[in-house]
């Protein structure tokens, strides 16, 4: 598939590691993530809202999610997990297409919505990305979720597709 | 049951065409293939044809094949309609690198627009 991306790169994003008090005063630690976060991503996962679901991920039993957590956390994959207290609250994720470009997929469990992780996790990834060197990334985000939407916008993201069920997102790093 | 099945070309497409068939032997069913030509994928309807007959040749079966040109979904819908199908069985919701199940435009039109009953196959 062909994706327009916008033309001028976006700014420079933050790196992990990092630390950030959330909009509800908890401090929250962002660092890039690899298959030693396996065991405390499948409990994150396990205990995801079904109604936070989006377009079948994350999977919901416990061998679905191992499965789909060995390809995340593969070394061709870029992770940045958001701790408290040492357990994980959020994860993203960047997962490489056949193209050289990456699809980003980002998850706050209930608890922690609505204090800007998703933005901070956001952005974090998007800076180690710059790090390693992507270029390209790209999302797609069902029609009716206006809060993730607003976050993509917010930090840069073009809607570039909407003719299909989910829309389709890009930006530019470099 | 008149079924019929709309194939693009799609691997997931093809995985349809067996679950049809599965079924059809099963439930005596009177399955019809419609071919569509979708400009994102790069066989043409000819090879497509191809494939399935090869396909169904290790089935036994042998279901009336028809090529439809012009809008896939429309197409599908019209056809399904016209000739008082039961079920219209098409494939979608492929996975993109991530996991995520995404919709093409030709299954969503399929599921917005038909007043037959509609099988999803993914």
């Amino acid at each position: 598939m062909t994706r327009e991306y916008p033309d001028e790169p976006a700014g420079e994003f933050p790196s992990p590691p990092d630390t950030v008090t959330d909009g509800d005063g908890r401090e929250i630690r962002y660092r890039s993530g690899s298959d030693d976060d396996t065991e405390a991503l499948v409990e994150m996962y396990l205990d995801f809202e079904a109604e936070d679901r989006a377009q079948g991920i994350p999977p919901v039993r416990e061998d679905p999610i191992r499965d789909w957590l060995d390809v995340l956390l593969s070394d061709d994959c870029l992770n940045v997990v958001a701790l408290h207290d040492g357990d994980p609250v959020g994860h993203a994720t960047l997962v490489p297409d056949e193209d050289g470009s990456y699809e980003l997929a980002i998850f706050v469990v209930r608890p922690y919505q609505g204090a800007g992780i998703g933005t901070e996790l956001l952005e974090h990834l998007l800076g180690y990305a710059q790090d390693e060197g992507v270029e390209r990334v790209w999302l797609t985000v069902e029609r009716w979720n206006d809060p993730a939407i607003a976050v993509y916008k917010k930090v840069g993201f073009d809607m570039i597709s909407t003719e299909s069920f989910e829309l389709e997102m890009a930006i530019r790093l470099e | 049951m008149k079924v019929l099945l709309g194939i693009g070309g799609s691997d997931g497409s093809f995985e349809a065409l067996a679950d049809t068939v599965t079924r059809a032997e099963e439930a005596g069913d009177a399955v019809t293939v419609a071919i569509v030509d979708r400009e994102d994928i790069a066989r043409t309807p000819e090879e497509i044809e191809t494939e399935v007959r090869e396909r169904l040749a290790e089935t036994g079966m042998d279901p009336e094949i028809r090529h439809l040109s012009g809008h896939p979904g429309s197409r599908l819908v019209e056809l399904a309609e016209q000739e008082q199908f039961d079920r219209l069985v098409v494939a979608g919701g492929e996975r993109s690198p991530l996991g995520k199940i995404n919709f093409d435009e030709t299954l969503e039109f399929v599921l917005l627009n038909a007043e037959t009953t509609v099988t999803l196959v993914r």
